[in-house]
């Protein structure tokens, strides 16, 4: 079973946001709200170092575990996902999110505040695969198309690697041989897990 | 007697106090991605919808070649 998993690495990305606006139109994602973001630390000092930032699909997602009304659920896949009718917009997740993934649109169906929206991983919602309503509620379903999600795709230098977890962790895995520097991968052990977590313990970060 | 007719009363009074079971509507049933989108023009080809072996295949093989560049360039 494919576990669907993001990286991001460090040493390739330069910040285009190539990735962001692949995600922006790919899905339609309206003004106020980013899905995928490219965060740049020690911005303007040399050896500056990019990440392109989303959703994670945790495999212990604290969302998830906040959530008030339930409304997330995750795939068979390890894809995160939640249904827009049962979320009430109260911001539990944000704060619970370790990278920032939740966004809340200012101009909503809910307040000010407006339901929550987050990277999908390209795999839509709770709405019939590929249906209208799906598409305006979530965005693209590229999964169910046979295809992987559009930012990872559209990544110029394939900095942002996403698909089954065993294969993009082997691409990266080989990229570090290769070059001999780099093997950090900002997110992986917060989102993933850097050991299978023992019975009654948690995963460390 | 009385005390038949006090549990009555009291049964029929505490029944208002209980609480409508909260746990019901949850998430939709999402279905499986390999069952595909019904859309052909935006499928892409080499895997065929309802297949979850091939859909798996397909993911992967697109993974591989489409991101691993050693793997492109040697």
């Amino acid at each position: 079973m494919a576990r669907m998993k993001f990286v991001c690495d460090a040493e390739r990305c330069i910040e285009c946001n190539g990735c962001v606006t692949a995600c922006k139109n790919e899905n339609e994602v309206p003004w106020g709200v980013n899905r995928r973001r490219v965060v740049t630390l020690n911005d303007g000092v040399p050896g500056e170092k990019s990440i392109s930032v989303a959703c994670m699909h945790c495999s212990d997602a604290p969302c998830m575990a906040v959530c008030p009304v339930n409304c997330f659920y995750r795939t068979d896949e390890g894809v995160v996902l939640h249904d827009k009718d049962v979320c009430i917009g109260c911001g539990y997740c944000s704060y619970a999110c370790p990278f920032g993934a939740p966004q809340f649109p200012s101009q909503g169906t809910f307040g000010v505040r407006g339901k929550m929206d987050k990277c999908t991983f390209c795999a839509g919602g709770p709405e019939e695969n590929g249906s209208q309503a799906e598409f305006e509620k979530y965005g693209r379903n590229r999964l169910a198309e046979g295809k992987l999600p559009a930012c990872a795709e559209m990544c110029s230098t394939k900095a942002l690697l996403a698909g089954d977890g065993d294969v993009v962790a082997d691409i990266f895995r080989n990229r570090v041989v290769k070059r001999g520097k780099g093997a950090e991968v900002w997110g992986w052990g917060t989102a993933y897990g850097t050991k299978p977590a023992a019975k009654g313990e948690g995963v460390k970060s | 007697m009385k005390v038949l007719f006090l549990a009555l009363v009291s049964a029929l009074l505490l029944g208002a106090c209980s609480e409508k079971p909260q746990s019901s509507g949850g998430v939709k049933q999402d279905a499986a991605p390999f069952a595909g989108t019904g859309v052909a023009a935006f499928t892409s080809s080499d895997w065929k919808p309802g297949d979850k072996t091939s859909w798996e295949q397909k993911l992967k093989a697109r993974a591989q070649y489409g991101q691993n560049d050693y793997t492109r360039a040697n």
